[in-house]
Order: C-alpha cells, then structure tokens, then sequence
C-alpha cells in the first residue's frame, strides 16, 4: 500500500510575500550603488567629442538606487514567480516538463558556452559533430530522412515548412495550390503561419468524437489543396485514429501532411509521424526535450522532411564527410535561411543532453507516463468535472465547467483558485471547440504524490463551487495580487511607466 | 434576450438585417458575445472591401479568445461601425443595436435563403446547450 506524506497539506499558503515597488518607484535622487575617484583627465577638445545633441549631462528617468536595493529589488520579485521548478504546472499543450539540471551544465561546457559562431568549422567539430548528431536523433524518432535544427520555435518551424511545402508544389510547376486545410482543433499558430507563407487556410470542423470528419475532408479535397496541417495527438489530447487513411486521401489529391509536432511527447518511441504518412514534422524541443519554455529562455523548432521535401530545407545544412562535419550552402532549391547562423545552439545541446541520457527507452517511458499520468488525472477527477470528449486520452485530458456552471462559477474562477492551493493554473479556453475548456497536462515528469495533491485541490475547488461560489469568483485570494480585472487591462493596457503614471490602488 | 424576428442568423452565429432591396447590416449575436466574455477588440475591414459568402470579415477579440466573423452572404462593404472600435463592451451590452459591425451592399439577397429565422436559430441554440 502506498502512503501520502502529502495528504495533509497543499503547497500553497501565506508564506513571507513582501511587497515591491516599481524600481523607479525606489529611486532616490543622488543615490548611488558605486563610488569612483574623480575624473582628473584633461577636457578633450570640443573637435574629437561627439556634436552637440549627442553630448548630454545626465540619462534622464535612469533609477537612481544602492547596490543593496537592487539586489533586493530583483530577489523579491523572483520569489513572485512561479516556474517549474517551483512545483507543479500542468499547463496543457504546453508539455512543461521539468528541465534536468545536467541539460544546463553541458551547455556551460566552455567548449560549447564560449564557442562563436563565426569560429571556423575545422575549429568547432565538437559543436557541428553535436548538431549532426541531434539531427539524426530526432530523424529516427519522427522516421523522416532529413531536418533543419534553424527555426528557433514551432511557428517559426511552421513557417519554414509551409515554404517548403510552396517550394515543392512550385518546382513541380503545380502553381494552383493555395488552400491548407486546418482542423478547428489546431493551434491557433497553425493558420497564422500558413497566412504569413501566403496560403490560404480553410476549417475542418471536427466529428462528434474530435477527430477530423473524412466526410468533411474529403468534400474539401481538391487540386486547390497544399497540404493539410495535423496535430496528433490533437489538441483535445485524442489519438487521430485515421492518420493513415487521411495521408492517404490527401495524397491521393496532390496535397502533403504537415504534421504540428507539439503534442510529440505522447508519441515519442513509440509512433513515427513518418510512418503515419507525415511528409513534414516540426518539433518542439523546449516541450518534448526538457529545454527551457516560455520566459525560461528562447525555443527551438527543428523541422523534418522526407525525401522529397529534403532539397528545400534551409542553409547551411551541416554534413559529414567520414568523420569531418562541415557546412553546406550549395543547396539552388533551399528556401533560403531562416535564422542567423545556425539557430538556438545552447537549447540544442540541451536536446541532444536529454536524448543522450534518457536513451531510446527511456523516451519510450517518458511518453508511457505521460499518457498514464494524464489518464490517471482524466478518471479521478471525471466524477466531479465533465470530460469533454470521454475516452482514453493521450498526453492531456481535457474538461468543461458545465457542472460547476449551474452553480455560476466558471473555468476562470476554477482557474483562479488553483492559484490558491499553489498550483500552476491549466489552460483555459482552448482548444475553442470545447465551451470552459480546462485542458491539464500532467508530463511524465512529476510524482503520484504531486498528482494526487493536485487532484485533491481540483476536487475542494468542486465542493466550494457548491458551498461558497462567491469565493471562487474572488479568487485567487492568497496571492500577492488578487483578481486582476483582465477585460480593463486588455482594453486600457498602461505598457509603460512614467513619472506622472498614478495607479488606482490595489485592494487588498 | 431578445433576438429580433426581422433578423436572419448563421450558424456561426452572424445576424443580418435587410436595411432596404439591396443593403443590410450585420453583427454578432447575443449568444456569440455571451459566450465569448468581455470583448476587448474589434477588428473591421475597410470601406470599399468586397468579399465573398464565408468570407472572414472581422475579428473579435475577448479576454478569452479570438474569433473571426464570416460573411452570411456576399457584398461590398459600404460603412463599419467606428463606434465599437473604440468601445468595444458595445458588442457586449447590445449586441443586436448599438453593436452592429458592418453594413454591405449585398449582390444577391437569394444567398440568404441558407440562414435561420428566429425560431430556427433559437431551436439551434437550444441543440447546442
């Protein structure tokens, strides 16, 4: 029998939150965090010194503090923060899995950390030998034959498939094709990037089990048709069960599969979009291979194409030649560069770290638990919130807040709450085909312990929708800032201070 | 709410009104504003823009998510509503009146005949709940 030594406590509580100002607020004139001896230097004459509105006596608005000050300053506000390492932070169709500390401490390695770009390849082996091997790597674990480590997120990915994809259609004087194809289930990204490449997207709505409709497809299939862009698992956390029969009908109309890699982590060793009839994968490294995510540091998007598509993939490729790695540019059909040098480097060597020291099994278990943990979270909470769509789930599960609606509280306020009880609020309102959508993706990477914790606050948060619902649309409550009115804030956004800015106070 | 008789209603949740033989406006519902939540932003195309039936001609923006609006039927647009632009909680306080996004000179009022009268759109409403 398994014993919780968590089933007491939930992690969040009034701990020492202090309060801080602006830094501009704790400025004071004259005041400052160094002393220097005077400047005993001649004047240099007025020819050699800039011209006149270049000169000026002081930097007006600059934050006059101590060092003191601001230190403290920034370690307050740190400690405002929430981030993975903090505790749990099931933030679906992000896939915040926890970032391993080794990831960081070869990407310190000098060799790699103080490395230039422009150092040329004969003295930068170890780095090209690295992306090469990365490269191969995620090869076998999409089944594609080539890749571009360039695009430095999965929109920039997206975009730089969807050129190929223009690329290709182009060189087979197929010039007709304007239209991909989008599940209203995608990222909203997905349409975005197909607009910005200059397509045209159309919607597929999706069936009443949340896949894509082959009816519908097929009705859509023409020789109008570029490529159709499909997330599996999709984003309502559901295994595409027709992957093949859908590359198969649009083929069989002249279009390709681009498939948005964001969900791999539920696939990862297990299933190969290649073999699922994939002709382009982007894959999100900052999600399924444990690099920093959001404001923890840039992304990278990595694409892999198959044979087909390998003569468009960006330049510099990096290429082996017995045991020498090079750059290669001469690559007349590529669609050109799609980042300065030769994209995130340090995010790539933290991939590569990952993959090294998890190994293929270990993949394979990452993702086993992934979809477990969802499941788990999918069925212990499935009598108190209805699932949207309810069956196995993959890497996510996702629920609405029809039940708590009758008792006016609403997927916000569960949102909010969760603050309180010092979790990480899920996602909200996406995907947009689910009304209240609160979409929870757990990653292999945390405990049943944590789990169960989480679930025990989603369950409290239940019970309190029923006895106190005015708390809930207060809430958060124990935060160091209360509700924020979001609706004032998007319409008034105030973006910048300055001297004269006068704050309504926060009530407290 | 009252969901005006006069109006005809896309199931994507666009009413339009005939103004006279050849021009109508066209707005949100009711449902599609409640649904939506506090709206933020209103996006509007210019004068002059011609589009076709389905056609995106706007977006809404509200704290929860952004939405395109479609064309019930095909016109050239002859007057935005300026007003929500810069205020945009209209959509959301009248969404049949003050709200209204567009007006268009409609090439061919037959188009229409796929949109639902009141009592449909109520009974549509009703399958989706």
């Amino acid at each position: 029998m398994r014993t919780n030594k968590n089933a007491g406590f939930f992690p969040g509580a009034q701990g020492l939150i202090l309060e801080e100002p602006l830094i501009f607020e704790l400025s004071v004139p004259g005041r400052t965090g160094y002393s220097i001896p005077e400047d005993d230097l001649p004047d240099l004459p007025e020819s050699v010194m800039p011209s006149g509105n270049l000169m000026r006596d002081d930097i007006p608005g600059m934050p006059e503090v101590s060092e003191v000050d601001i230190v403290r300053h920034y370690t307050r506000l740190s400690t405002w923060n929430y981030s993975i390492d903090h505790g749990f932070y099931p933030l679906g169709s992000c896939t915040m899995k926890y970032n391993p500390k080794v990831n960081d401490r070869t990407v310190s390695l000098p060799g790699f950390a103080n490395l230039h770009p422009l150092v040329p390849p004969k003295h930068a082996q170890g780095a090209l030998r690295l992306m090469h091997e990365l490269g191969e790597y995620l090869k076998e674990i999409s089944g594609l034959d080539a890749i571009t480590l360039q695009p430095s997120a999965g929109a920039q990915g997206e975009l730089t498939g969807m050129l190929m994809i223009k690329a290709y259609h182009e060189s087979r004087g197929d010039r007709d094709r304007s239209i991909v194809l989008i599940p209203d289930s995608a990222h909203g990204t997905n349409p975005a990037s197909c607009t910005v490449a200059g397509f045209t997207t159309k919607t597929l709505t999706s069936g009443n089990d949340g896949c894509i409709d082959l009816e519908e497809l097929q009705s859509q299939l023409n020789d109008h048709v570029a490529a159709i862009m499909l997330t599996n698992p999709n984003t309502l956390g559901i295994f595409e069960k027709n992957a093949c029969r859908i590359a198969r009908m649009v083929h069989d109309a002249g279009g390709l599969i681009y498939m948005d890699g964001a969900n791999l982590n539920a696939l990862m060793g297990i299933v190969k979009p290649g073999q699922l009839g994939a002709d382009i994968l982007h894959i999100n490294l900052h999600k399924t291979f444990s690099t920093p995510h959001g404001g923890g540091g840039p992304g990278s998007g990595p694409v892999a194409v198959n044979a087909a598509l390998e003569p468009f993939l960006p330049i510099p490729r990096v290429i082996r030649t017995d045991d020498t790695f090079a750059w290669d540019y001469d690559k007349p059909m590529s669609i050109g560069q799609m980042h300065n040098f030769y994209g995130n480097f340090g995010v790539l060597v933290r991939a590569y770290t990952y993959i090294r020291s998890m190994g293929a099994a270990g993949l394979r278990e990452a993702a086993e638990t992934a979809v477990i943990n969802a499941n788990y979270i999918r069925v212990k909470l499935r009598e108190h919130y209805q699932i949207a769509y309810d069956r196995i789930c993959m890497h996510e599960c996702i629920f609405n807040d029809l039940n708590q609606q009758k008792f006016g509280v609403s997927t916000l306020d569960i949102a909010k709450r969760l603050m309180d009880y010092g979790f990480h609020p899920p996602t909200i309102y996406f995907p947009l085909i689910v009304k209240g959508a609160l979409m929870i993706e757990p990653t292999e990477t945390e405990s049943i312990e944590t789990i169960d914790q989480f679930i025990r606050a989603m369950i409290e948060i239940d019970r309190e929708t029923k006895s106190q619902p005015d708390l809930l649309h207060q809430a958060p409550i124990r935060t160091k800032r209360k509700r924020l009115d979001e609706t004032l804030a998007a319409r008034n956004p105030i973006l910048r201070w300055t001297p004269d800015l006068n704050f309504p106070s926060q009530p407290d | 709410m009252n969901y005006p008789a006069d109006f005809r209603y896309s199931k994507d949740h666009e009413w339009f009104k005939m103004i006279d033989d050849s021009t109508g406006a066209i707005g949100i519902t009711h449902y599609a504003q409640d649904q939506l939540g506090d709206v933020v932003f209103v996006e509007l195309p210019e004068i002059g823009k011609k589009l076709e039936k389905n056609d995106v001609f706007g977006v809404v923006e509200s704290v929860k998510a952004a939405v395109d609006c479609y064309m019930p039927l095909s016109g050239e647009i002859i007057a935005i509503n300026e007003l929500i632009e810069k205020q945009a909680d209209i959509l959301n306080s009248d969404p049949h009146g003050e709200g209204w996004m567009i007006k268009v000179r409609i090439d061919n009022p037959d188009e229409g005949s796929d949109l639902m009268d009141k009592a449909a759109y109520l009974a549509f409403l009703e399958e989706l709940e």
